[in-house]
């Protein structure tokens, strides 16, 4: 499924990424270690298609997602961006000049409708600021785009003149995401858009990025720690466990013949739309691990139940097992692992999936 | 069928009103949804109105006042209260009964006796002493005056309606003239120490790193000075040739030099906080300018905290002023202040035997509960969004 765009280069293609915060003590704030919070992460994304990022919370998936679009500086590492074929930018070296121009084809969608969107301003200025900020000077111009763009999320132009207040956290995505769209993106950051929304709301939404997926030819990072809502919207989908990933490959073969024992105990905790069928899940003992002070070789090791001698030791080498299928995992080749294939239908309507208890977190 | 016409219309007239309502409060403006909430606490409502008399008082402290505050009148000296009366026998007629002074031979304390058939009429709005209204206009109307049958007589000579001092001035046109002098001197000082506060506290919070740390250092040593030792040295190390109100003045920017901390304290925090906000975050992804963040997103969201705030440094200034006066380390005789009033009540003899003297400290309590109450209703309305 990697087979890459019409165009060839990847949209984006981030090379051993690090983002390493200081741990500083002491009344000289000596710095007396690292929160390793993004490890030496390496992916792609093609024109149009949807990567997922999917781990349990604090494995520092958002931090790869603030890295792209420099809203964090990276501590090493390169982000190659091609807005167009032919330029390529590296995100990561960029000056605050440079990135004011990127970010017009980068943006963001957040995760919690209600800090993301200044109170003080209406919906014209929230949504228009973008607009003003790059150069749209004249009002009524803006007015216009804004109206076309609320149009566009599902949204009464009419609005405009009110409130964020005014409004429910579903409404509010939708606001962030007419921002996000003002001027014309190719990729989106969409850290956990759905996450801080009621289920019912989710599916709306998840709809909603769908559908402009298709109508403006969007690219998608797709942020989450939901795999069943994962499932219905991405073309690959990338799984990161303390600041490094894991396994990555299309959505199918990550569903159905997962090649990292994490991935198979998070496919495990994906609750069972059929009550007479009884799930082996996969609880996985211990913690998880400290980004601080990490466990040698294998940061999955002390919770794996297939983890051997040499996990212990050597640090498992992230490569392509197969055409594809990238996985960081020293018995790779030789483990059996139980996917969903069984389990689940892989074209649910995204309607169908968004379950309260589809938390993906093993061992709750 | 009419009856059921009828209550449709009235369910729909009920539907377009809660619509409206709706409507009103969904586009309205932050400033609009803090004046709703402010106008809901009755206490800050109460003490703005007080408030607002008070410099109502400040403005035109002469009109107010009668007679001449630093006008020393040998024969009036501690004289009790004289109370209006505003009718007598034949009905409307407002008068104060007059006296008649004496030195008792035993005790030299001066004793007065009402000659209870001698009254001096009273007239609102009346002629008096010639000033400048706001140092302007010239005028010679007061609140009070004594009428003119009395032959051009002023009031100073024969109203003292919350009596006299030892030396027989006016106390009701002194507590006026106090009252305009505490009010104010201490603006300047509440205006510096704000804008100190904010432009360091922004600095620190949104530079952050080394610059943060020592200007949090800083604020941790200022706030250690114990202050009256230091004003105490400050009042004595002045140069002597120095008038009273350069000397205070000096004082009170030494205070604003240790009022500031507070404040740039609580921007600092909310310059930090702001900073994590995901609008802030989104703003910079829309491309907009440092400036455009800082004046247009951060600064709009504690803008309201700094009015509270300001608000509630006031009081904090005129209480300053009012117990350094009294301590004899800030405004000192000739000037009038509600400290320097005080500064005479000090000995039990005054306690005793003319408790009038200590009048002045009503009108320090009502304007510091006043600047409180508002502070409070003020800091409570100015975040409508709760956060």
């Amino acid at each position: 499924m990697t087979v890459e765009g019409p165009s060839g280069h990847p949209l984006l293609e981030v090379k051993r990424l690090k983002s390493y915060f200081p741990i500083r003590k002491g009344f000289m704030r000596r710095e007396v270690g690292a929160v390793r919070a993004v490890d030496d992460v390496s992916f792609h994304i093609d024109r149009g298609e949807t990567l997922s990022l999917v781990g349990e919370s604090g494995c520092g998936k958002t931090t790869t997602a603030r890295c792209i679009l420099r809203a964090i500086d990276p501590t090493d590492g390169q982000i190659l961006f091609r807005p167009t074929e032919d330029k390529v930018f590296d995100v990561a070296q960029s000056t605050r000049r440079e990135l004011r121009r990127l970010r017009r084809d980068m943006q963001m969608i957040f995760q919690d409708p209600f800090s993301s969107l200044n109170p003080r301003f209406t919906l014209l200025e929230i949504v228009g600021e973008p607009l003003l900020v790059n150069g749209m000077r004249s009002g009524r111009e803006r007015q216009e785009r804004v109206e076309e763009l609320l149009r566009l999320v599902g949204m009464r132009p009419e609005y405009m003149r009110r409130f964020p207040h005014a409004f429910s956290g579903g409404q509010r995505q939708r606001i962030g995401i007419a921002r996000a769209l003002a001027l014309n993106p190719r990729l989106v950051v969409a850290d956990e858009p759905v996450s801080a929304l009621d289920v019912s709301v989710q599916a709306q939404i998840l709809n909603l990025l769908l559908d402009l997926q298709q109508k403006l030819g969007l690219t998608y990072l797709f942020v989450a720690h939901d795999l069943s809502v994962v499932k219905h919207l991405s073309d690959r989908v990338a799984v990161m466990y303390v600041g490094r990933l894991v396994e990555m490959t299309d959505r199918e073969r990550l569903f159905n013949s997962p090649r990292h024992p994490y991935t198979e105990a998070l496919l495990s905790s994906v609750p069972e739309p059929d009550p007479r069928r009884r799930s082996q899940r996969i609880v996985l003992e211990g913690e998880v691990a400290n980004p601080a002070a990490p466990p040698s070789g294998c940061y999955f090791h002390p919770r794996c139940r297939y983890a051997q001698d040499v996990c212990r030791t050597d640090t498992p080498v992230w490569e392509e097992v197969t055409e594809g299928h990238w996985v960081a995992c020293h018995r790779a080749k030789e483990l059996e692992l139980a996917g969903v294939r069984d389990r689940l239908p892989m074209n649910t309507a995204a309607g169908n999936s968004t379950n309260p208890a589809t938390n993906a977190t093993p061992a709750a | 069928m009419a009856e059921d016409h009828t209550t449709r219309t009235i369910e729909s007239n009920v539907a377009v009103g809660v619509a409206r309502e709706e409507e009103r409060i969904s586009v309205a403006t932050q400033w609009q949804l803090t004046w709703w909430r402010f106008r809901k606490h009755k206490v800050a409502n109460i003490a703005a109105i007080v408030l607002i008399m008070y410099y109502v008082v400040v403005l035109f402290a002469d009109f107010f006042a009668y007679a001449d505050p630093n006008l020393p009148a040998a024969k009036r000296g501690l004289l009790p209260p004289q109370p209006i009366h505003l009718f007598d026998e034949d009905g409307w007629n407002p008068h104060v009964l007059a006296f008649e002074g004496s030195r008792d031979p035993e005790t030299f304390e001066r004793v007065y006796k009402i000659l209870g058939d001698q009254q001096i009429s009273v007239q609102f709005f009346a002629q008096g002493l010639e000033y400048e209204i706001l140092g302007i206009i010239p005028w010679d109307r007061h609140l009070i005056g004594v009428s003119d049958d009395a032959g051009g007589a002023l009031a100073q000579e024969h109203v003292s309606l919350l009596g006299t001092d030892i030396q027989g001035r006016d106390m009701w046109s002194r507590i006026i003239f106090a009252t305009s002098i505490s009010m104010t001197i201490g603006l300047i000082a509440v205006a510096i120490s704000q804008i100190l506060g904010i432009v360091i506290g922004g600095v620190s919070g949104y530079f952050g790193g080394l610059i943060d740390t020592v200007i949090q250092r800083i604020i941790e040593i200022v706030r250690s000075i114990p202050q009256i030792p230091l004003l105490m040295g400050i009042a004595a190390a002045v140069p002597k040739d120095w008038s009273i109100e350069q000397i205070y003045f000096a004082i009170t920017i030494l205070l604003a030099l240790i009022l500031w901390t507070e404040l740039a304290r609580v921007v600092r925090g909310r310059f930090l906080s702001l900073r994590e906000e995901d609008f802030v975050m989104a703003a910079e992804l829309a491309g907009a300018s440092r400036m455009r963040i800082i004046l247009r997103h951060m600064v709009p969201s504690f803008l309201s905290h700094i009015i509270a705030a300001t608000t509630l440094a006031i009081p904090t200034i005129i209480i300053s002023e009012t117990s350094l006066s009294f301590l004899g380390l800030g405004l000192r005789p000739p000037a009038i202040s509600w400290g320097v009033l005080l500064q005479q009540a000090q000995n039990i003899q005054v306690l005793a035997l003319s408790p009038w003297l200590l009048l002045p400290a009503l009108p320090v309590i009502v304007a510091i509960l006043a600047f409180n109450f508002l502070g409070d209703g003020l800091r409570d309305a100015a975040d409508p969004y709760g956060t």
